[in-house]
């Protein structure tokens, strides 16, 4: 095989692990914290490509208000995080976890019907924004630059992440948080809003990269239960609530699935989801977390 | 179960109530009624019982952990897909009768949830239920590509139904037609599966369940393989999904990926829990309540899940007991206030 070759398999497998880091990496934190997975997470990204697409279509057709309306569709989800759980979740923080499970999955079936609703079954798509449109060479390879713009994004938002959480007071609130809610609560911080804060930021997270991944991916109805799964192996590869698992596990993924196609062809699907099953079996809280 | 906790001093008006209602064999009034379907009913009616007594018998299995065993089983979807993927392929691929694919479907199912469930019941709650997804998802992945086997994409279309030519020779069912003997033929063999899942729930066994449920510290205790039991649950409960899911495969005429896919799972827990999952019959209702609300709801609107999703929202939050649940409550309360 052709060096070429392996290098764009290896760039593709980056991409996919780059956009899959930004929706788990949300999904990620509020497992960390609330011991929760959180299946609307993936409602919360398909409703931040619907309101990228909205929010495109209002400023700009052309795809010049690109930016304008990813922060609008990060804004928006963000919002809606913050109803839900000071609404809905909160009440279900002392139950068992069927029900917290059952919870977001009814806000999947909801939001899955208020986007149809409202956006239709058909296939929308955004437009690259000019600034990032085009390609380039690399290695002999034709790489896209809003790919490499992708790429980039990962990474800072893993390490602005890490940082948050290590070297700041509020990381350490959080962090506190994850250890013993009740002791942290006993000590006078105000754990529920650090809770809601958590969960609205990883909604803000979600509707950012459903908006960021608008350019690459038509959006269609039924991307939201499609993509809760390749987030839930990434954060099971990874281990749940840690930054750096979550981005190495996206990682994983993106290059099993990129090169599983080459060694096993039509059983990359297959690959990814045995490997999710073996790290659970082996080390259940993933390569980079620790034990409940 | 706590219909049966006895109160005493009941007056006496609401006690000759309760005992003329106790007196009734319900099983077998609701048994006799399901068979009858095929002649009081349309061919409408006949598709409708039959797609909730696959469906009652598939939450019932559910149960076994959800509710009996305390297990979350987020892929349950798996056994079922297993079991109609066996069943379809023995009875289309390789012509294969219904008595030879039927049990082999549950064999089958049985073996697959002995080497998952092996793994799943070492880990602990979340985990579990994650392990669990990943196993249906598994199932999913090879049902979707494997198209030598499965069908991939395109499925297994056109499952034949089993040869019921034995039924024309008894006189009253030789005027049905072959899906209406194949749900009489169902409906027997879920009946059947229904009363041995009965029978495990209540007993000894099913009670240490019940107890690792409540109290998996204490049951290790007291000398009980916590694992061992979690797994036998884990592998009945499989085996009689699986063979709901052969019942399905023969009844749709056809099995598919999209079975397996792990939203399905979310379905049958929503039913388990919608009829009530501290009750055995709580997940028949819950089938018959959702299969009946789905068809009477798509007749006015396309957003079922919506209206699905509200359901569960309301169950969650004002009747975490379900409509068994909710209905044993009223009956108690009323009880209480006529004994005032």
């Amino acid at each position: 095989m052709a060096p070429s070759f392996l290098f764009s398999q290896f760039m593709g497998g980056l991409t996919t692990a780059m956009f899959l880091f930004l929706i788990a990496s949300g999904l990620s934190l509020v497992f960390g914290i609330m011991r929760v997975i959180n299946f609307a997470h993936g409602s919360f990204y398909m409703l931040g490509a619907y309101l990228a697409w909205q929010g495109v279509e209002w400023v700009h057709p052309t795809g010049a208000g690109f930016w304008i309306a990813a922060l609008f569709a990060a804004t928006g989800v963000g919002v809606l995080g913050a109803v839900v759980e000071r609404l809905f979740f909160r009440q279900l923080y002392g139950r068992e976890e069927l029900y917290q499970l059952l919870f977001t999955y009814a806000l999947v079936l909801i939001l899955g019907d208020v986007a149809k609703f409202i956006w239709g079954t058909g296939q929308l798509s955004v437009s690259t924004p000019p600034v990032l449109a085009g390609s380039i060479q690399v290695f002999g390879t034709t790489q896209p630059i809003y790919n490499l713009f992708m790429m980039t994004i990962g990474p800072a938002i893993a390490f602005f992440g890490w940082l948050v959480l290590n070297r700041t007071g509020v990381g350490r609130l959080i962090r506190a948080a994850q250890m013993d809610r009740e002791m942290l609560d006993a000590l006078g911080a105000n754990v529920g809003t650090i809770y809601t804060g958590m969960f609205v930021f990883s909604a803000f997270l979600a509707g950012l990269s459903g908006a960021l991944v608008t350019p690459i991916q038509s959006i269609v109805p039924g991307m939201d239960v499609l993509i809760i799964v390749q987030a839930f192996i990434v954060v099971v590869i990874g281990g749940m609530g840690s930054v750096w698992g979550t981005f190495w596990g996206s990682v994983i993924y993106g290059e099993v699935l990129s090169f599983g196609i080459l060694i096993f062809p039509g059983f990359s699907l297959f690959s990814v989801f045995a490997l999710m099953a073996v790290i659970l079996i082996v080390r259940p809280w993933g390569l980079f977390g620790r034990p409940l | 179960m706590t219909m049966e906790t006895a109160v005493p001093e009941r007056s006496q008006d609401t006690d000759a109530v309760s005992r003329v209602l106790r007196r009734v064999p319900w099983t077998f009034v609701v048994l006799v009624f399901a068979c009858a379907v095929p002649w009081i009913g349309s061919r409408y009616d006949t598709f409708l019982g039959e797609q909730i007594a696959i469906d009652a018998l598939f939450a019932v299995s559910l149960n076994l952990l959800l509710g009996t065993t305390g297990l979350v089983s987020f892929g349950h979807v798996a056994y079922f897909g297993v079991g109609a993927y066996v069943c379809g392929i023995l009875m289309k691929t390789y012509d294969l009768p219904f008595v030879v694919a039927f049990p082999a479907a549950g064999l089958g199912t049985a073996l697959f949830a002995l080497v998952s469930g092996y793994f799943c019941v070492r880990l602990i709650k979340l985990y579990f239920a994650m392990l669990t997804l990943a196993f249906s998802q598994i199932i999913w992945a090879i049902a979707y590509k494997w198209n030598d086997v499965t069908g991939g994409d395109n499925g297994l279309p056109e499952v034949p139904f089993p040869n019921l030519d034995w039924m024309n020779s008894i006189p009253g069912l030789d005027s049905l037609k072959t899906s209406e003997q194949f749900y009489l033929l169902a409906v027997f063999l879920i009946a059947v599966s229904l009363a041995i899942l009965h029978r495990i729930v209540r007993s000894p066994f099913g009670r240490v369940l019940t107890t690792i449920r409540d109290n998996p510290e204490r049951a290790a205790f007291i000398g009980v393989n916590v694992r061992l039991y979690q797994l036998a649950a884990f592998v009945v409960a499989g085996t009689f999904a699986g063979l709901a899911g052969a019942l399905y495969g023969i009844f749709s005429r056809g099995v598919f990926a999209d079975y397996v896919f792990w939203s399905k799972s979310a379905e049958v827990m929503i039913m388990t829990i919608l009829g009530g999952m501290d009750y055995f019959w709580g997940p028949p209702v819950g089938a018959l309540a959702l299969v009946w609300l789905n068809q009477a709801i798509t007749d006015y609107t396309e957003y079922w899940p919506f209206v699905l999703g509200t359901i569960l929202l309301v169950l969650l939050f004002v009747f975490p007991g379900g409509i068994v649940g909710g209905l044993d409550l009223l009956w108690n309360r009323l009880r209480r206030l006529r004994r005032a």
